[in-house]
């Protein structure tokens, strides 16, 4: 096929932009604007108490209603946007550099360096993760900064896999062997020559591992472990409303609903930019 | 394919014991003692003695990890920090809700899962599929507290069809209808975090094997469209498929955390989280043993399946 | 007479990547009347198998049958329905695959494999079915036809999967059969038992057949008419004979002029090039490599090969044989278990990174695959670039006119520095390759199949290249291949190989004539002529039919071609060490037969 004929088509941007891409952008947008701008937006502060009724209604107190203890459920959304994201990027940015650079030091290294790193991860991969975490902390206790670095590592057994097993499948091909034949340093090999055909994959792992962080958190924190109250989260939000349901009150939903929502909206774009590259690699095929 | 079976349950047994080890380990991560964590910092000499003296802090660690793992073995947990009570009894009391829900779970999840995954493998790219894509998609995403609110802020609150907390404690004595009518919604929400996954991984794994040049063959033999799936396409996507469930029973541990919190199921997770907060790190340790076991056991499973129902292994040349 | 398959003004769309259809057959018309052979051939991606494909009404998916008719025995295919069409597929129409490892179902025996059809469309009862099987399988040459039935896929070789293929189609006896590429996946000593295993049952039935291939020389052999397509179009069609001797069409004739001559057995004339007076930039002594951590795969065993300075070196044998592992370890990729490299006569590490700057840049390696031989995401500037700066070291404005100087030297346009290999196609990828070890000004250049993953007329014109740069540049050459035909068309020392262990070398000449190898004398006849009676003149010769597909064992002891040779010597050849017979220029046999009975 000739170069010309890659100029997109009408009909290859019409696949370019789904419908379910735009509504995952959309979705993580408005998510991103609020974490960034909600708290100065907010007519409380997350730990006011506006009102002395738990399980307001929504529009009686402010816009969503009260929570238990009568603070605004929709305040404690705005900051807890922050919270959950804020948190969720932070292990996800450190599980992330950890996994990825474990992980092409186990495939350019040597049998003995390899084989270790990755029996010490399939030995961390064979716990459930939340079992894991749930252990870790019993034993060095509850504190965010633990929660934080335990959920880090635990995700980064999963990047390090992929990373490594990304980073083998490249070593193998015959561009590699020919910059070795050429006597080119490992550092050059990995940086210049692996490196550059794992970013798209490792850009989809990003937005997965994202959502993971934001599940985890937001699970340890509905378990009473992750972050703790009255600092708002959205796990947190559901766990202190969860009795309010009893009422008819929403506002252990609400929360929840903003966990889910954000995080149907990263797959929704990882999805889509999964299937981009299934695409383009069968585009590379038949060239 | 014995060879292949011995070495793979062997790796099994090793991947347990190093479990073990690193559950056992988990205590030993803290800076002074567990005595120490446990009680905090106003404990007294005396109460830090007889903790340490119950859990046998003086002596070596590879003689308390024996020892440990010869508890373990035998049930003799020893009591709890938290009150006294003995480990084995308030495991015993729990497992059977924990399992039960499990159990009641898969027997929904799995038949769905596969019936889903094989419709929408069938009708690839129709519309239905599309419809299971994006579905499945969305509850992957969910975390199962959004799940079960959602059931119990719908069917329990606003449309009152089922209790919305139901008392568990009385369930072992109850009939099965009481029994389904309390456990209806953990079981959904349980049904849906596995659901997704099979679904999927059975539609790909099936799509796998229906892309194969061995289907295209038996297309142009004239093998009516029944035939191509059944004979053609089963027998080769077995092995795939018993993975994929497998695979998402062991996951059933992780997301039964999580929903007997939600329901407040008197459980084995509950107990586990309870222990966490209380520090009370053999019961942890030993429930954290327990839910590993099975992890890896499922996981053990599903290399075992996808072995056997390999032709090229069963059959050795 | 009425023709069996009658397609008439065929068109067939498939889907792009964007979602558009794109036509991808455009008015093709075939016809095949009983006991004919009709070959498809053309490039690949020219629609050959799509339009062989529709005569069961038939498509991939993601593509459809848009226009024209297509008449199977007086039915128009395309008016009936889903259900009638596949009442035909199989009964009166039967398809064999390209890859018969992947066409047939790993987890169903073979016998219920090959008599499906019969089963589908109740032609008779099972056991009489199987006992047509047997007779089958007898006259397809299969090895223990009584048990083969009850085999699984994966316990019998590749080359007798193909020919239960063909069982498998005529099975229920079918009035067309559609033969995809079946010998392409095929080493030459086996392709030709296939071939004839192939001719005979379509002659025998008088069955009506479509042959897809892109081999000129097969379709020769075995077919009565060609149909020559190119991009979805017929070119030209016509009797085998014309088309071979007297091509009208501008496309068939290029097509033609790519075909190589086959090697003849040459009578030694001229010269040789004696090896021993030359300067040898490479060479490699009783070396002995493999693969494997604990359990080790020999896959050289004592290789000793010379490059000299100018010449090309010719190293041929089949699929596995080890020949890209030899290039391997040359190049330092992969360490030798023991034995020697050296480089103008001072020994070389065995890996790459410890050697220094200028042995690296005087050896270079071209490899097999043009796709993933260069880093995708490095455009040509970058990979011709980067070999500059290491060995050459050039100034900013004389680095940029090197590169354009190399782009030329390759046949490609200047404007191409700014590409991505994903923007170029084979054969240009190929040429990067090749620009990318010159631009390491190279004393060699191990070219590691550089031509098979290309189309015939597009390899041809990357040896071309490959010949005018040697003239030119006086760089010498490994070339590697299993295409005899290719190295004997350039090569001034050619190496055989099998198993792992080089059976006979020498000057190209004396390699082609006798004495032979009885390996060597095997791939020489293995090579398809153009010509419509040599098929049946190897047959008639028998020399091919025994002991195909056995597996080659490389660790044995004695001779390694021992369960294939014709002319073995019990408990000799397979018993004791093969002596190496020597002769003039650097000629050595490896074998237990006297030089004289090579010669007969
Ligand atoms: N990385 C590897 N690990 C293990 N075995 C290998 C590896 N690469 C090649 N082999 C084996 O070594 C043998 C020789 O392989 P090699 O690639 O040298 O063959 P070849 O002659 O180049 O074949 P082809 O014509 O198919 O390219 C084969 O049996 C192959 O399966
Ligand atoms: S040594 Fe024997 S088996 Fe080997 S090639 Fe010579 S004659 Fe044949
Ligand atoms: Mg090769």
């Amino acid at each position: 096929m000739s170069a010309a004929s890659q100029a997109p088509s009408e009909t290859d941007l019409k696949t370019r932009f789904t419908p379910s891409l735009i509504i995952g952008l959309v979705i993580v947008g408005f998510w991103l604007l609020v974490a960034l701008f909600g708290p100065a937006l907010a007519p409380h502060l997350e730990s006011d108490i506006v009102t002395d009724m738990s399980y307001a209604p929504a529009g009686e107190v402010g816009l969503l209603g009260s929570d238990y203890l009568g603070r605004d459920v929709f305040s404690r959304l705005l900051y807890g946007a922050r919270m959950t994201m804020g948190l969720a990027l932070l292990v996800t940015l450190l599980s992330f550099s950890l996994g990825v650079i474990l992980g092409f030091i186990a495939a350019i290294s040597g049998r003995w360096i390899d084989g270790l790193m990755s029996r010490i991860n399939d030995a961390l991969m064979a716990f459930p993760s939340i079992i894991l975490a749930l252990i870790v902390m019993s034993a060095l206790g509850t504190s965010l900064m633990i929660m934080i670095v335990t959920v880090a590592i635990i995700d980064s057994t999963r990047v390090f896999r992929l990373s490594r097993a990304l980073a083998m499948d490249i070593s193998v091909m015959d561009f590699v062997d020919v910059a070795r034949s050429r006597g080119e340093s490992l550092w050059w090999i990995t940086v210049r020559e692996i490196l550059p055909n794992t970013l798209a994959p490792l850009a989809a792992e990003f937005g997965i591992r994202f959502t993971f962080a934001i599940l985890f958190i937001s699970a340890l924190s509905f378990l009473g472990l992750g972050v703790q109250p009255p600092a708002a989260d959205w796990g947190v939000m559901v766990k202190e409303n969860l009795q309010g349901l009893l009422f008819g009150s929403a506002a252990a939903l609400m929360p929840a609903a903003a966990v889910a929502s954000l995080t149907v909206g990263v797959n929704l774009i990882v999805d889509w930019f999964l299937r981009r590259m299934g695409g383009d690699v069968s585009q590379e095929l038949m060239n | 394919m014995g060879r292949l079976l011995i070495r793979r349950i062997l790796l099994g047994i090793v991947v347990t014991w190093v479990v073990s080890m690193m559950i056992f380990a988990a205590t030993e991560l803290l800076p002074g003692d567990v005595c120490h964590a446990v009680l905090g910092q106003g404990a007294t000499e005396k109460s830090l003695e007889s903790c340490r003296e119950r859990l046998q802090l003086n002596q070596p660690m590879h003689t308390r990890y024996l020892q440990w793992l010869g508890r373990l073995a035998t049930g003799e947990l020893g009591t709890s920090l938290a009150n006294d009570l003995q480990i084995s009894d308030q495991i015993g009391a729990r497992a059977w809700n924990t399992v039960r829900l499990a159990a009641l779970t898969a027997l929904i999840a799995v038949p769905l899962a596969v019936l889903l995954g094989l419709i929408a493998a069938i009708r690839a790219d129709s519309s239905v599929d599309r419809g299971i894509s994006i579905g499945t998609l969305c509850f992957i995403s969910v975390p199962e507290f959004f799940t079960g609110v959602l059931l119990v802020y719908i069917l329990a609150v606003q449309l009152r069809w089922m209790p919305a907390v139901a008392n568990y404690r009385d369930l072992t004595r109850g009939d099965f209808l009481e029994v389904i009518e309390a456990l209806a919604l953990p079981i959904a929400t349980l049904t849906f975090a596995v659901l997704a996954h099979m679904t999927r991984m059975t539609r790909t794994a099936v799509l796998n094997v229906m892309s194969s040049p061995y289907i295209e063959q038996a297309i142009l033999k004239g093998a009516s469209r029944s035939r191509v799936i059944i004979r053609h396409a089963l027998p080769n996507a077995v092995a795939p498929i018993v993975n994929v469930i497998a695979l998402n029973l062991a996951y059933l541990v992780s997301g039964v955390v999580v929903v007997e919190a939600i329901f407040r199921i008197p459980g084995l997770g509950t107990l586990m989280v309870e222990s966490v907060i209380y520090r009370d790190i053999p019961t942890v340790q030993a429930i954290g043993m327990l839910f590993c076991v099975t992890y890896v056991g499922f996981n053990l499973i599903a290399d075992v399946m996808a072995i056997i129902a390999n032709p090229r292994l069963r059959h050795p040349r | 007479m009425s023709a069996v398959i009658d397609i008439q003004d065929l068109w067939v769309e498939a889907r792009s990547s964007g979602g558009s259809f794109q036509p991808i057959v455009e008015g093709v018309s075939v016809s095949v009347y009983p006991g004919e052979v009709v070959a498809l051939i053309g490039e690949s991606g020219s629609g050959k198998t799509t339009t062989a494909l529709s005569a069961m009404a038939y498509s991939k998916p993601g593509c459809r049958i848009v226009g024209g008719s297509i008449t199977l025995n007086g039915r128009d295919l395309l008016k009936l329905d889903q259900e009638e069409r596949r009442q035909l597929r199989g009964r009166e129409a039967a398809y064999v695959a390209q890859s018969a490892a992947a066409a047939f179902n790993p987890a169903i025996r073979i016998g219920d494999q090959v008599i499906e059809s019969t089963a589908i469309h109740q032609l008779m009862p099972r056991d009489d079915a199987l006992r047509e099987a047997v007779k089958l399988y007898q006259r397809l040459d299969l090895p223990d036809p009584e048990r083969l039935s009850n085999r699984y896929p994966h316990q019998v070789s590749g080359g007798q999967l193909q020919r239960l293929m063909a069982a498998m189609a005529m099975s229920s006896s079918p009035a067309l059969l559609i033969l995809d590429e079946p010998t392409t996946a095929l080493d030459v000593t086996t392709q030709i038992s296939v071939l004839s295993a192939f001719k005979d049952l379509i002659r025998g039935q008088n069955t009506a057949a479509i042959y897809v291939t892109h081999d000129l020389a097969v379709v020769a052999q075995i077919a009565d008419r060609i149909v020559v397509m190119q991009n979805g179009k017929v070119m030209e069609a016509g009797a085998t004979e014309q088309i071979i001797s007297r091509p009208e069409n501008a496309y068939t004739q290029t097509l033609m002029a790519a075909v190589r001559p086959p090697p003849k057995s040459m009578s030694v004339e001229g010269e040789g090039s004696d090896q021993t007076d030359d300067e040898m930039i490479v060479s490699v002594d009783s070396i002995t490599a493999g693969y494997g951590r604990t359990e080790t795969k020999i896959v050289l065993q004592d290789v000793s090969v010379a490059v000299p300075k100018g010449k090309v070196v010719g190293v041929i044998g089949e699929s596995g044989c080890g020949k890209s592992t030899l290039a391997r370890v040359i190049a330092g990729l992969l360490p030798q278990r023991s034995g020697e490299i050296y480089h103008h006569g001072q020994e070389l590490p065995n890996v790459a990174r410890r050697r220094t700057r200028s042995v690296l840049k005087n050896i270079q390696i071209v490899f097999q695959m043009p796709d993933v031989a260069i880093n995708p995401r490095h455009r040509v500037r970058e990979i011709l670039g980067r070999p500059l700066d290491l060995f050459i070291g050039l100034s900013a404005s004389a680095r940029e006119s090197r590169i354009d100087e190399l782009l030329e030297l390759v046949e490609l346009p200047t404007s191409y520095k700014t590409r991505l290999p994903g923007e170029l196609s084979g054969g240009e990828k190929q040429r990067i390759n090749l620009a990318r070890a010159l631009a390491a000004e190279p004393e060699v250049i191990l070219c590691d199949e550089v031509t098979s993953a290309l189309d015939t007329v597009v390899g041809k014109a990357i040896i071309d290249l490959l010949k005018k740069l040697q003239a030119n540049l006086g760089v010498a050459y490994l070339f590697i291949s299993h295409d005899l035909s290719t190295v004997a068309s350039f090569a001034d020392h050619v190496v055989v190989l099998y198993a792992g262990r080089v059976v006979e070398q020498g000057p190209l000449a004396s390699v082609l004539a006798p004495p032979f190898h009885p390996y060597t004398r095997l791939l020489l006849s293995s090579v398809p002529e153009l010509r419509t009676d040599w098929l049946d003149g190897v047959v008639a010769s028998k020399a091919h039919l025994d002991h195909l597909g056995q597996a080659v064992d490389s660790s044995k002891v004695g001779c390694p071609f021992f369960s294939r040779c014709a002319v073995a010597v019990n408990d000799v050849c397979n018993r004791q060490d093969v002596p190496l017979r020597k002769m003039d220029q650097g000629h050595t046999v490896a074998c237990h037969l006297e030089l004289d009975a090579l010669r007969g």
